[in-house]
């Protein structure tokens, strides 16, 4: 559950050679997780987590006193490219030799920034609008903005589609509109609070960051969560998959206009939807995961769950199936949108995304965590990279997830009552930790002093991916944008922060 | 094949609010006070966002994030409240227990109801998200699932701000949606509503105070109806747009009052 330090901590003033052991980590297999930033003072805490040998590794590097710029990771490690202009937009800092920064989340000319990790709470920031670059490029080239308010019912973003008129040779992403400053909120909070804002981090997606958020504070305290608990946690977390997955269904039959289909498949939804509401209060599973445990039981019984999720399989089976045959639909997806194996392994794409284009890692399997260290679960993985890949394996996933939760049930009937939340205590520390949310893996490493959240870093998936649709347009027009931005299957909220 | 597909279970609609529906009256909503009477300082100190003020006992619904402690703690004292009429045509209707004159409500209900009755039975819907968490738009596009569907009513979503008559917006009013918001605002034809749909959307949420968000929507469009929840149900989503629109069987919600922001 907690982070491997393979590496262990540095805090060598020679960036340099922390980065060429990144390098040379992702080079042998492994990936960058996450790359961050904290204020300490005068000084700055430039933090990597590498996903390696089967742990984590935590490269913590303190930069001297007043130094406002230092050598760039994004030159070696190409995925480190939207780490390091959120680093700059929170900052100010300047990562020398960044092919392209720009900003990402909050464009600022000059002026407090929110400095993540200082004490200080930065007054209001308001977006510089200068501060954003136009690009237009080429003969015959101009740029669509699509956004931040779209058509349809969906989050701001701003797409900015740049054309000769069919292809899209070049798409630009701006997230920064719906920022709201959550990492800076986090902090001052008591840590029992920051589980709630955990879970609105990322709405759809609340019971991966609770659980993600709870294990970090459980690691720094030494707590073990009941089994009976767990399973609770595992429950919520499989619900919330399967309604996540639903979603992605919705949205493409949606946009390859087959009306029964999407209605189909929002029926199948809102059922899970209500599922989780009967079981917990909450459609979207919130108030359950708490540090230590969970707050009460499933407010069905199990053999009542069994039931339901039986029901459900049962009706949702043959529409899968249907739609899995239904040529007018595949063609849409087929070859739409691909992204290379190769170059979903160099970023570490993370989740359906990046199991769609070969890669086998899936956080409950290979950094197995609560209950899912006992439960029988095997990961999917298609190898062709385009938006029919990530659909069949989110099916497939569907299917896995409908087997764990007929697990789950059985476990709860048979689990002895018993306590269902271990003593928490806010203790001092930092601590890593992650869960599979259905984005992919979600981390949060957090640091607690004086009984005090003073830095909590939450990496969603959503924000690790959502770069790759930069690079997954080769060959697609624009008719084919709605597939390949569902099939991607992310929030905006977890990638504005 | 989809199109018998689609008759395979029936009619799976809601007949809500023609009749009497068991999953909209069981829906829940934000914690309300039961017993006001009782000593609410300890309740006061459990809640994470300062929904509960202790003396008198009172709950803002607009901020209540339904977590459950309070719930948790004093079931005798406070509860969820349920059904899906949980908007108010104030800000402040949503501080319970109400002591407010319904003279001023009256006042407030009739500006409103002037606007709406004009348009009847196609009214077009525009949502704009200003920060949500992503829950809120989930719960909107379900209006459209077989569930909802809200076409029956004459409620439609259009692209167009130009051709909307109410706007939805969720989320607190992060910095950088303002502008988008005030300008879909401005490019929407009058007469318009504005519905704050979620706690986040009325007042901030946990996720205020924040250096990149407004603690709610009322600062940067004037709000006609505010509807908390944490995110708020299809069906509360539906009652705060019938709500809007005159059309709730029992028009008015519980008696509220007070001055409008």
């Amino acid at each position: 559950m907690t982070a491997t330090a393979g590496l262990g901590s540095t805090s060598a003033d020679n960036l340099t050679v922390s980065w060429e052991r990144v390098a040379a980590e992702v080079a042998a297999g492994g990936r960058l997780a996450d790359l961050f930033a904290t204020a300490r003072g005068d000084r700055i805490l430039i933090t990597a987590q590498v996903a390696a040998r089967g742990g984590m590794m935590t490269i913590d590097v303190l930069l001297p006193p007043g130094q406002h710029s230092y050598p760039a990771l994004t030159p070696l490690v190409r995925a480190a490219f939207w780490y390091e202009r959120e680093i700059h937009d929170l900052f100010g800092i300047v990562p020398a030799g960044h092919p392209r920064l720009e900003p990402l989340v909050l464009p600022a000319s000059g002026g407090e920034l929110p400095r993540p990790g200082d004490p200080r709470q930065p007054a209001a920031i308001w977006p510089d609008p200068a501060a954003l670059p136009l690009h237009v490029i080429g003969p015959g080239m101009f740029t669509i903005p699509h956004g931040p308010v779209r058509s349809g019912v969906v989050e701001s973003i701003e797409y900015l589609v740049e054309t000769p008129g069919e292809d899209i040779p070049h798409l630009n992403m701006r997230p920064f509109y719906k920022h709201r400053g959550i990492e800076k909120r986090f902090e001052r909070m008591h840590p029992g609070d920051g589980v709630l804002l955990a879970e609105r981090t990322e709405g759809i997606a609340s019971v991966a960051h609770a659980i993600a958020y709870c294990q970090a504070l459980e690691a720094i305290a030494g707590t073990d969560v009941p089994w009976p608990a767990a399973l609770v946690r595992v429950l919520h977390a499989e619900l919330e998959r399967l309604a996540c997955h639903l979603d992605v269904i919705v949205r493409l039959a949606d946009g390859a206009g087959l009306a029964v289909a999407t209605a189909r498949f929002g029926w199948h939804k809102e059922r899970v939807l209500r599922l989780t509401g009967q079981l917990c209060g909450s459609r979207f599973g919130r108030g359950v995961v708490v540090p230590g445990g969970v707050t009460f039981p499933p407010l069905l019984a199990p053999a009542r769950i069994l039931a339901a999720v039986s029901e459900l399989d049962r009706q949702l089976s043959p529409d899968i199936r249907l739609l899995l045959g239904s040529a007018s639909f595949l063609d849409r997806l087929r070859r739409t949108g691909p992204l290379p194996a190769d170059r979903a392994a160099e970023h570490g794409a993370l989740g359906p995304v990046g199991r769609a284009s070969a890669s086998t890692d899936d956080a409950r399997v290979a950094r197995a965590y609560g209950a899912y260290s006992s439960l029988g679960l095997t990961v999917s993985s298609r190898r062709d990279g385009d938006a029919l890949a990530r659909l069949e394996v989110r099916v497939d996933e569907i299917e896995s997830t409908v087997h764990l939760l007929r697990q789950v049930a059985d476990e709860l009937g048979e689990a002895e009552p018993g306590q269902l939340r271990a003593d928490c205590p806010a203790a001092d520390g930092r601590a890593l930790a992650w869960a599979e949310a259905p984005q992919g893996e979600v981390l949060y490493d957090v640091c607690i002093n004086e009984g005090r959240i003073t830095r909590c870093r939450s990496r969603s998936a959503s924000f690790h991916n959502l770069v790759l649709m930069h690079e997954v347009f080769a060959g697609d027009i624009l008719t084919d944008f709605p597939f390949i931005e569902a099939s991607f299957g992310l929030s905006v909220a977890g990638v504005a922060g | 094949m989809w199109a018998l597909r689609g008759l395979r279970h029936g009619v799976l609609t809601t007949r809500w609010p023609a009749r009497p529906d068991e999953y909209a009256a069981a829906t829940r909503g934000p914690a309300t006070v039961f017993a006001p009477s009782a000593d609410g300082a300890d309740l006061a100190r459990l809640c994470p966002v300062g929904a509960i003020s202790p003396d008198p006992l009172r709950i803002d619904k607009g901020a209540c994030i339904l977590c459950g402690r309070c719930v948790a703690a004093r079931p005798d004292v406070v509860g969820w409240s349920a059904g899906p009429a949980q908007a108010a045509i104030t800000r402040t209707g949503l501080v319970v227990p109400a002591q407010e004159t319904e003279q001023s409500l009256a006042a407030v209900s009739a500006g409103l109801r002037a606007r709406t009755t004009a348009l009847r039975r196609s009214v077009h819907l525009r949502h704009v998200d200003a920060g949500s968490d992503g829950s809120e738009e989930w719960e909107i596009l379900a209006l459209l699932n077989p569930v909802y569907d809200i076409h029956r009513l004459g409620l439609f979503f259009t692209a167009s701000p130009r051709h909307a008559d109410v706007l939805l917006v969720t989320g607190a009013g992060g910095h950088g949606m303002a502008g988008p918001l005030r300008e879909t605002y401005d490019a929407m034809p009058h007469p318009k509503v504005v519905i704050a749909v979620g706690t986040d959307a009325v007042g901030g949420g946990i996720v205020s105070p924040s250096y990149a968000t407004s603690g709610g929507v009322g600062d940067i469009v004037p709000v006609d109806v505010w509807l908390p929840g944490s995110p708020p149900s299809p069906f509360a989503i539906l009652s705060a747009l019938l709500l809007a629109l005159g059309r709730l069987p029992d028009a008015l919600p519980s008696p509220v009052s007070g001055e409008q922001r």
